[in-house]
């Protein structure tokens, strides 16, 4: 409905019906959507404050997909891998989720650089925004938690190596990196116990954490207000200031607009792979953590032995420091980067170091033969199990009655017997227990062998009176038979 | 301090020369409308991902080989066969063993029983002195077609449905309830 224009005092539309006043009376949504889109933007809109809102969008759409993957996902090593096999392979549009979910980390990552460059360029971490800053270096860090824990998810080989050998560096840490280690597996090895840990960190602890800090951050950035540009004059503003919405609302929007089809296209056109069901024991395979993470790998490697303390605790703590104390450390108002050269320079030098220490990890990668080949045969290799319909798992038990035939000869005897003496009549296929007679599974655990051979010659007055008749046989055929139930598994 | 003139520009109040309010309330109009088509859009993957067990089947029972035909062309009594029925469950599948008959019916077409009694579940042995299946349990007894011939069941023993491929004989293996004189499929 239109306004009819009596006293549409503020943004944006603003139907007058008996609902919405009611619910604006109980609400205060006006009021609310008021100071959500009349926020100043000193200067005016600008296509450099979108990468803002851009993040709270790839947020928003990882945990709609997230909460969707987990309609079918088991985090246990003995099925996370067959239902995201089954997610990708089987469920309808669950290759697509799957893939934005996982791009979702990568455009994650991207616009999160893009966000902290525009702030630090702008010099918009200066004065009055101290906790905002600090606040945004703790998001940045949820962040790259975020996509350590999930990359275990699925539980295939590139999964398992990767993590593996990302914990292994956490324990390179001197002093306290064996026991955060052994921390974050639940245990010294990596297991099911590691997918536990990893899930609920994923899908609980983080994203908690995530919310709260979004929150402040928010909260702390309305609180400063926005930092508006680089060219203003801090004592005497001069630049006019406009409102968020709806300028600044339909910028932010190109970005999600352009999230969503790059996503979205990328997800349709390249749906993310699924590997081969993690193996610990394959001795050969070469882990490699994702693009975001090279990095660091690569920095892990020139350092070992004594010097490990410099390059594992030392550099990296330091660094976080500064980076976290940089509001306190950097004092000047000056906010135009051309007048701050030391600030740039560290900016260009940092960008430089990381971005080279990942294209270093992907030339040594590739001009090391027997690590391409490797590394090519792995994508093989996905590509091989990606081409492979989905299989169902088939449960231990079922296996275990499956294989009695191939496992010992003696049960496989032992169950011909029990089924041409007519035991599964009353006692049911595999000695379940029917309404007749009680199950026979795990009754070798009350009785010896002996004393079962003794029960089935001359059962008891109760047995007898249930039907059960003397069981009249050769010994051996005897001792098959009791082979046979000491291996029936409920 | 320059601290405070800092703050004092942040919240200045709203300028007056914005855009019309009809401009802005259209705008809000095709914003909204947007949205709406963007998130319905998004929506359908969600919406076909949490409806894909409801639209296809994620339980089933597979069919069992229960033998080569020609291994019963010539039957001159029910033949015990222990069949593996494969119970798709979503991502998962058990595996089961189940005993049928394979027998011929009065006009002499082959049929397949299953072996759990009508009556209680028991499984129903062959008795080969009397010609008859005789239910250990309660003793209800069957002709060697499945018709129930007297005791407490309330029907005979139950055909399942058939099928040959490539020469073998297939079996949809199925439970029925019990106690109930109609066979009803469970599950």
């Amino acid at each position: 409905m239109h306004s009819t224009g009596t006293s549409a005092n503020h943004a944006p539309t603003h139907p007058e019906s008996g609902l919405w006043k009611w619910l604006n009376r109980r609400t205060g949504l006006d009021d609310l959507l008021h100071s959500v889109l009349d926020e100043p933007i000193p200067g005016g809109a600008r296509f450099a404050y979108i990468f803002g809102s851009g993040l709270l969008f790839i947020f928003l759409s990882q945990i709609i997909t997230g909460v969707f993957l987990a309609l079918y996902y088991v985090p246990s090593a003995d099925h996370a891998h067959k239902t995201v096999a089954y997610i990708t392979k089987a469920v309808t549009a669950g290759s697509f989720l799957r893939s934005l979910h996982f791009y979702g980390a990568s455009a994650m990552v991207v616009v999160l650089f893009l966000h902290l460059s525009q702030t630090y360029i702008y010099g918009a971490y200066k004065k009055r925004r101290e906790l905002l800053w600090f606040s945004g270096c703790v998001l940045f860090g949820l962040v790259m938690a975020m996509a350590f824990t999930g990359y275990l998810l699925p539980w295939d080989q590139r999964a398992y190596f990767a993590t593996a050998v990302g914990t292994n560096a956490v324990g390179e840490i001197p002093w306290i990196g064996e026991s955060i280690k052994r921390l974050m597996r639940g245990g010294t090895a990596m297991g099911t116990l590691t997918i536990s840990r990893f899930f609920v960190a994923h899908v609980f602890l983080i994203p908690a954490f995530i919310f709260a800090l979004v929150a402040s951050h928010l909260f702390l950035f309305r609180k400063a207000g926005a930092a508006g540009p680089i060219n203003e004059n801090p004592y005497q503003p001069t630049q006019k200031a406009e409102l968020f919405y709806p300028r600044q609302v339909i910028m932010d929007l190109s970005l999600t607009a352009l999230l969503i089809a790059g996503l979205g296209l990328l997800s349709f056109m390249i749906p993310v792979k699924l590997g081969p069901a993690a193996n610990p024991a394959d001795a050969q395979y070469v882990p490699r953590p994702e693009w975001y993470y090279l990095p660091i790998f690569q920095w892990l490697k020139y350092w070992h032995g004594s010097a490990a303390i410099v390059g594992v605790l030392v550099i990296p703590v330091l660094l976080v420091l500064t980076v976290l104390a940089l509001p306190f450390l950097d004092r000047s108002v000056e906010r135009r980067p051309w007048k701050r050269p030391a600030a740039m320079a560290a900016y260009v030098f940092l960008v430089f170091s990381i971005v080279g220490l990942g294209l270093r990890s992907q030339y040594l990668d590739r001009h090391d033969s027997g690590v391409s080949q490797q590394l090519a045969k792995q994508s093989a290799d996905e590509d091989k199990y990606m081409r492979k319909p989905f299989e169902p798992d088939l449960s231990s038990a079922s296996l275990a009655a499956a294989n009695v035939k191939l496992a010992d000869p003696l049960a496989a005897k032992g169950k011909t017997i029990f089924e041409a003496r007519s035991c599964s009549a009353c006692h049911g296929q595999g000695g379940v227990g029917t309404a007749a007679a009680p199950a026979l599974t795990g009754i070798h655990k009350e009785f010896s062998p002996d004393q079962l051979a003794e029960l089935f010659k001359h059962p008891t007055a109760k047995m007898n009176a249930g039907g059960m008749p003397p069981v009249a046989l050769p010994p051996d055929d005897m001792k098959a038979l009791i082979a046979y139930i000491e291996r029936l598994v409920p | 301090m320059f601290d405070r003139d800092l703050e004092n520009t942040t919240l200045q109040s709203r300028p007056s020369e914005l855009s019309p309010e009809s401009r802005r309330s259209f705008l809000g109009v095709l914003l909204g409308l947007g949205w709406a088509l963007v998130s319905a859009l998004l929506s359908v993957p969600l919406i076909r991902f949490s409806l894909f067990p409801l639209l296809r089947r994620t339980t089933e029972l597979e069919s069992s080989t229960v033998g080569e035909l020609s291994e019963f062309s010539s039957l001159t009594e029910p033949a015990m066969r222990t069949i593996q029925i494969g119970q798709v469950d979503g991502w998962r599948k058990t595996v089961s063993e189940e005993i049928v008959y394979v027998t011929k019916n009065s006009q002499g077409q082959l049929r397949v029983l299953s072996s759990i009694c009508p009556h209680l579940g028991c499984t129903v042995p062959w008795n080969k002195e009397k010609n008859q299946f005789v239910c250990p349990c309660h003793g209800t007894t069957f002709a060697a077609d499945g018709t129930r011939i007297s005791g407490p069941s309330l029907r005979g023993m139950d055909t399942l449905e058939t099928s040959v491929e490539q020469g073998q004989l297939q079996v949809q293996f199925q439970y029925f309830r019990q106690l109930v004189s109609d066979k009803e499929v469970i599950g």
